[in-house]
């Protein structure tokens, strides 16, 4: 036991050093659980992430932007794929694998993010995403990047990267609606009241003046920097000002910046419907997790040809 | 003969021109928008993100050729990829065949081998065709043609793979990679079919050799199912796409690229 301790502070004083972590050094169980619960909803989110946007992928209106949201598409696949190999990993040692993240997906198990429960009816949707659920997204991927297990760091700095072409993208999608005939002006609008809720809800619930013991070990291992209210308050800075310039109205009538405190105000999403959403109950949830389920079950006798062959390989 | 570009097109070279062009521009359309359905639904992840790029290359090739047609002053690049109805579209038939039943939003029951079979028969006749391009007498397309080349090489390997690999695995991936196959070739006669009137693509050498084309792709996909076992199976042609007569399948594609542009074709977007 005592033995135990001893590393568990070895491992704390590695961590405030500032020294990273690898796959291969020794870490307290709990914090390789902290790190596949954070990462493999991350990856799979990503994931559950490209069924809103695909909708819209050959229905773009011109082909520049059906280039465009392919490639982003694309990318969002691709980081799936690089979180998923980063949780697989971590799930090594315990005898697990990416399947069991997909089983534990459609079995309600790991919670996929709740911006991925919502509908993308119009066009603007997809241009709203591009913008400003990335942005959120970019939010909390900066703050984790600084975070102590190094590959994850790696590959958010990728992630991160590429998301900033995502803001561009969205962005462009927003202001040639913005700056359109008023049907399209009207679309763009319909999407914001559509999504302000989601985004408001999107860095999970305000913390009390105690934070939960949960968030302090996370803090203080320094796989997450900043409190879930600091990230919502960062989000509002960089993007309340850029929405308003397009003419567009934030749904919240008390939304506001107040100079003293430096804080700005708003009106407290409803958390309930918040919980209601990421446990799979969202508008939609069991369509998007049915679609990819019935594919995942359907392309079964494909990924064990790949399986054997990566085997016969290896 | 190498033509410079639109402003030195005279009216008889201009006709078989915008034919080629339009079956340029309509397969790759039409095989991106196929394509692009399995995006967060392939087998495998990997598979997914490798299919995506893949798509996204062929709607890159489709604008680039309806570039070409807009500089020729047969209309704008996106009403001419959204709005020619289906009667006018010269794609071959076998692209436009469903991936399977349901659509990439409701329902979608897949086909995965006969996905990766259709895709290879394309890749083989795209690639032997890009070949022949690069050497057209019109520079536009010569250039364009350079490019995608290079692509098409990455895409016929990978399609290669996918199709030795199934049919290797067992006899069940066997057997679905043949049902697959079958299908596929049920419908692939016009992807490689020379009317009469298209001597004009080798007479003014927009497509050096293109009646041989089709012996040529024959050639090379019977050689490669010799190796990996496959029957030798007769491309069928129950329609043919190059002289715009097309399944109602046509028809769901177009409807669904379209749906947005058509809400008002003179808004920028």
């Amino acid at each position: 036991m005592a033995d135990d301790d001893q590393r568990l502070a070895e491992f704390q004083a590695r961590i405030d050093r500032g020294e990273k972590v690898e796959a291969e050094d020794w870490m307290p169980d709990d914090y390789r659980r902290q790190l596949i619960r954070l990462i493999a909803m991350h990856g799979i989110s990503e994931i559950m992430g490209t069924l809103p946007e695909k909708e819209w992928v050959p229905k773009a209106p011109t082909l520049y932007r059906k280039l465009a949201i392919m490639a982003k598409v694309q990318d969002e696949e691709g980081h799936g794929q690089l979180l998923i190999r980063v949780a697989e990993d971590l799930l090594e040692p315990l005898g697990q694998n990416r399947e069991d993240l997909f089983e534990d997906l459609f079995a309600g198990r790991l919670k996929f993010h709740n911006v991925f429960h919502m509908p993308a009816p119009t066009w603007a949707d997809a241009g709203i995403i591009g913008w400003l659920v990335d942005g959120a997204a970019i939010v909390t991927q900066s703050m984790l990047l600084s975070g102590s297990y190094a590959p994850y760091g790696r590959a958010l700095t990728r992630i991160v990267e590429e998301e900033g072409f995502h803001i561009h993208h969205g962005e462009s999608i927003c202001v040639s609606l913005a700056e359109g005939t008023p049907a399209q002006r009207a679309m763009l609008q319909d999407a914001l009241e559509r999504w302000w809720p989601a985004l408001m809800t999107f860095f999970g619930p305000r913390e009390g003046t105690h934070l939960s013991t949960h968030q302090q070990q996370n803090l203080r291992w320094r796989i997450r920097t900043k409190t879930n209210e600091e990230l919502r308050q960062r989000f509002l800075t960089k993007f309340v000002g850029r929405i308003r310039s397009l003419g567009l109205i934030i749904p919240d009538p008390i939304l506001r910046f107040d100079e003293t405190t430096r804080q700005w105000h708003y009106r407290e999403p409803d958390w309930d419907e918040f919980r209601r959403i990421i446990h799979n109950h969202g508008p939609m949830s069991q369509e998007r997790l049915y679609l990819r389920q019935l594919t995942y079950d359907e392309g079964r006798w494909v990924r064990e040809v790949l399986s054997k062959n990566a085997r016969r390989s290896a | 003969m190498t033509i410079e570009g639109p402003n030195h097109v005279k009216p008889e070279y201009r006709i078989p021109l915008t034919e080629v062009l339009w079956q340029l521009a309509d397969d790759d359309l039409v095989i991106a928008f196929r394509a692009s359905e399995w995006l967060g639904l392939a087998p495998h992840i990997e598979a997914d993100v490798a299919f995506a790029s893949i798509a996204q290359d062929e709607m890159g090739h489709a604008t680039m050729y309806f570039e070409l047609l807009e500089a020729l002053g047969e209309g704008s690049r996106d009403d001419l990829a959204h709005l020619r109805p289906s009667a006018e579209r010269r794609n071959a038939v076998l692209l436009e065949i469903p991936n399977g039943s349901g659509s990439y939003l409701h329902e979608p029951h897949f086909d995965w081998a006969f996905t990766v079979c259709r895709h290879y028969l394309y890749d083989v006749f795209e690639a032997l065709r890009l070949e022949a391009l690069t050497q057209s007498s019109y520079l536009p397309l010569r250039q364009v043609a350079q490019k995608a080349i290079r692509e098409e090489v990455y895409h016929l390997a990978h399609q290669e793979l996918w199709l030795r690999q199934l049919a290797e695995h067992s006899k069940l991936t066997r057997a679905r990679l043949v049902d697959g196959l079958s299908q596929a070739m049920s419908w692939a006669g016009d992807l490689t079919w020379a009317a009469p009137w298209q001597a004009a693509f080798e007479e003014f050498s927009l497509v050096p050799g293109y009646r041989a084309l089709q012996q040529r792709w024959r050639d090379a996909i019977d050689r490669k199912f010799r190796e990996w076992g496959l029957p030798l199976l007769k491309a069928e042609m129950p329609l043919n796409g190059r002289d715009g007569r097309h399944t109602r399948h046509l028809d769901d594609v177009l409807s669904t690229l379209s749906e947005v542009y058509r809400l008002d074709p003179t808004a920028k977007w």
